[in-house]
């Protein structure tokens, strides 16, 4: 049975038909890489996951709680569906700590002391135990980042987006973020991701999508699909991404 | 009766009226923060009709004269037969007036919260009113210190309007003063000392805050 | 017993009215053309540190922006003339109205000057335009453009501030709803209708000024 499983799903901006039928079957510890030009519908689509966009027709159902035409229970769904960004997004005003406290006692009730043994165990896990009481400013980018991976895993999601999370860094500080995100897929998390970074998507993803004018217009196993491309628009594209 | 004024009873007088500009501008910011903050809230709320109603309050309290607001809650309230003294009338108008533009200007504060905050908080499950108070007001209320001291000086300028719905503060006791004594030049030049005594304060102490501000950031 | 509102007394004396407002509009026009011209000429001298004038403008500035505009009208009309300086009404209002709104715009468009990025001037350097011409063509008409909405308020504040100067007996509108209601007893009605007037007032201006802005000072109807 699949994780996530998202069928007929439209979505429009105004008179812009961005998303035109999509259908995806994510099982648990798939790893998932969306790629495409931009406009293609890549980001659009993986934020409709988490109801970050709104869903105009078709369904969406992870783990068992769905949201029918876009309807349905938004909270449920988005502590089921974890969110890391590329601009971070951390809030400034928290700590590291605080803000990967801040959900499991707003949300989930859980107890101040508990959180807190959470939150070091999440920020241990991303290689920053030491950087609880530090701001989000105090930080470069590739830890804030990784704090916002901390920040998402507190809520125990069942599968975490990834909205290019490496594009807004300093090329140095792209891969202590890759290897957090690797690890997570080693230990069986459930990853769905836009990202640039080709690569990583042969080396770690089991699945790639190739999206273009809003429709999936490729799909299949990374290795394979990048070794031979079925339609020219995606040997197009690799062609210029490793040409760049 | 003619009494000669020497220069020191003029500061005097005038000293002894400033205590009521300080006075009203004092409980028309605080009144006019509290019903501020309740417009505030009303004018982000995700409710459509009370968005529209305080929108409306905001633009008639910003798009006409303080001195017609005055006029209008003195008359208004005498014809709901409230006996108004002109003490009542300057609070009730100063302090509605207060609460449009403190409203407006924390509804920018509120807006200037970027939008990757409500995403994030969003995508950790939080609730509307989750993410207001933990993530959006705190920041919201950093951004807003400084422009909320700076209209604290127009308060207080705006105390001066009520002079003239026959409020003794120092404007009008400057005017008293001016016809007592013929000598409307130092009568109306210290009155004006007395206001930036009052204000220049306040405007020194927002800049400082607003330059604080953006080297934290 | 419940208060008959009735505005009929109002309407009566429509005309005075109209009159008054047209007034408050000419003096607005007049004081918001001098001010923003003084306002202009401040910046400059502030933006450009010219000496003596950045000081003498900064004093001005801040002694304005720290005093009510009732005062200031009142030091004007009734403290001037000690120093043998006479005027009448209306002039008094409008050197008051455009030394207030001299002060906050010399503030308002010297924001807009420090704000133009450090590229564009560099730019126009490489292009050997002199300094002159940088600050005329490519610092002083994007800094106005940027901060038109915001002294087009100001105008607006000022308009709406000019109804004090029914205190020194200026023949603007509020003067005119002033005798209106000493004549027909019907003070509120009389009040209710001029705010409405003034809140339309303060909207035609915006929508004039806004036109203009596009026109103008950006440059291009978009």
């Amino acid at each position: 049975m699949s994780l996530v499983k998202i069928a007929g799903l439209h979505k429009h901006f105004g008179a812009n038909h961005v998303l035109k039928g999509i259908d995806l079957d994510v099982a648990r510890g798939d790893v998932v890489a969306l790629i495409g030009r931009s406009g293609s519908g890549k980001s659009t689509l993986l934020r409709t996951i988490n109801g970050l966009e709104s869903i105009d027709k078709g369904e969406l159902v992870v783990d068992g709680t769905a949201l029918h035409d876009g309807r349905g229970d938004l909270r449920a769904l988005r502590q089921k569906v974890g969110m890391v960004f590329q601009q971070f997004n951390l809030f400034p005003h928290l700590t590291a700590g605080q803000n990967v406290m801040l959900a499991p006692t707003v949300v989930k009730g859980t107890p101040k002391p508990e959180a807190c043994d959470i939150a070091k165990e999440m920020l241990l896990k991303v290689g920053l135990s030491d950087k609880f009481d530090s701001y989000p400013d105090q930080l470069s980018g590739g830890q804030q980042q990784r704090v916002a991976i901390a920040r998402a895993l507190a809520m125990q999601p069942k599968v975490l987006l990834c909205d290019e999370i490496t594009s807004a860094l300093d090329p140095e500080l792209v891969s202590e973020v890759l290897a957090v995100v690797r690890q997570l897929a080693t230990e069986g998390m459930t990853l769905i991701m836009v990202t640039h970074e080709m690569r990583f998507a042969r080396e770690v993803g089991n699945k790639l999508i190739f999206m273009h004018h809003g429709r999936i217009h490729e799909s299949g196993d990374p290795k394979t699909v990048f070794a031979d491309p079925q339609t020219p628009e995606l040997a197009n594209f690799v062609g210029a991404v490793q040409a760049a | 009766m003619l009494v000669q004024f020497t220069t020191w009873d003029i500061v005097r007088n005038l000293l002894d009226a400033a205590k009521w500009t300080l006075a009203l501008s004092l409980i028309a910011f605080v009144l006019g923060g509290l019903v501020g903050l309740a417009i505030l809230f009303a004018r982000i709320s995700k409710h459509r009709a009370l968005q529209a109603a305080t929108k409306a309050y905001i633009e008639v309290f910003q798009g006409t004269p303080l001195l017609m607001q005055l006029f209008i809650v003195f008359f208004g309230l005498s014809l709901a037969g409230i006996d108004v003294s002109p003490w009542l009338a300057a609070a009730a108008g100063l302090t509605l007036f207060t609460s449009a533009y403190l409203a407006e200007i924390w509804r920018g504060c509120v807006d200037a919260v970027p939008k990757g905050q409500w995403e994030a908080s969003a995508t950790l499950a939080l609730s509307y009113t989750q993410q207001m108070r933990h993530v959006i007001l705190p920041q919201a209320l950093r951004i807003a210190i400084a422009p909320t001291v700076g209209f604290s000086v127009q308060v207080v300028k705006g105390t001066a309007v009520t002079s003239i719905i026959g409020f003794t503060e120092l404007t009008k006791t400057g005017s008293m003063l001016a016809n007592a004594t013929f000598e409307p030049f130092v009568v109306f030049g210290l009155v004006a000392a007395g206001y930036f005594a009052l204000c220049y304060p306040l405007s020194l102490y927002a800049k400082r805050l607003e330059r604080k501000f953006h080297v934290a950031r | 017993m419940a208060y008959q509102f009735d505005f009929a007394p109002v309407i009566d004396h429509a005309d005075l009215l109209l009159a008054g407002a047209g007034f408050t509009l000419a003096l607005t026009a007049v004081g918001a053309v001098f001010g923003i011209g003084l306002g202009t000429a401040g910046a400059i001298c502030r933006a450009w540190k010219l000496r003596p004038f950045d000081r003498l403008f900064g004093v001005y500035v801040e002694a304005i922006r720290n005093t009510p505009f009732l005062v200031q009208l009142f030091f004007i009309f009734f403290g001037l003339p000690a120093l043998g300086v006479r005027m009448g009404e209306w002039q008094a209002a409008v050197l008051a109205m455009v030394i207030n709104l001299g002060a906050y715009s010399t503030e308002i468009i010297r924001a807009g000057i420090e704000a133009t990025p450090r590229g564009q001037i560099e730019a126009a350097q490489s292009l050997a335009l002199t300094r002159r011409q940088i600050f005329r063509h490519v610092v002083l008409r994007p800094a106005l453009a940027k901060v038109w909405p915001a002294l087009t308020s100001q105008v607006i504040i000022v308009m709406l501030g000019s109804a004090v100067c029914s205190q020194i007996a200026t023949e603007e509108l509020t003067f005119a709803a002033n005798f209106i209601q000493s004549r027909n007893f019907r003070a509120f009605e009389t009040y209710f209708l001029t705010t409405a007037l003034y809140f339309a007032m303060a909207l035609l201006i915006r929508q004039l000024l806004m036109q203009l802005g596009r026109h103008v000072i950006v440059g291009r109807a978009r």
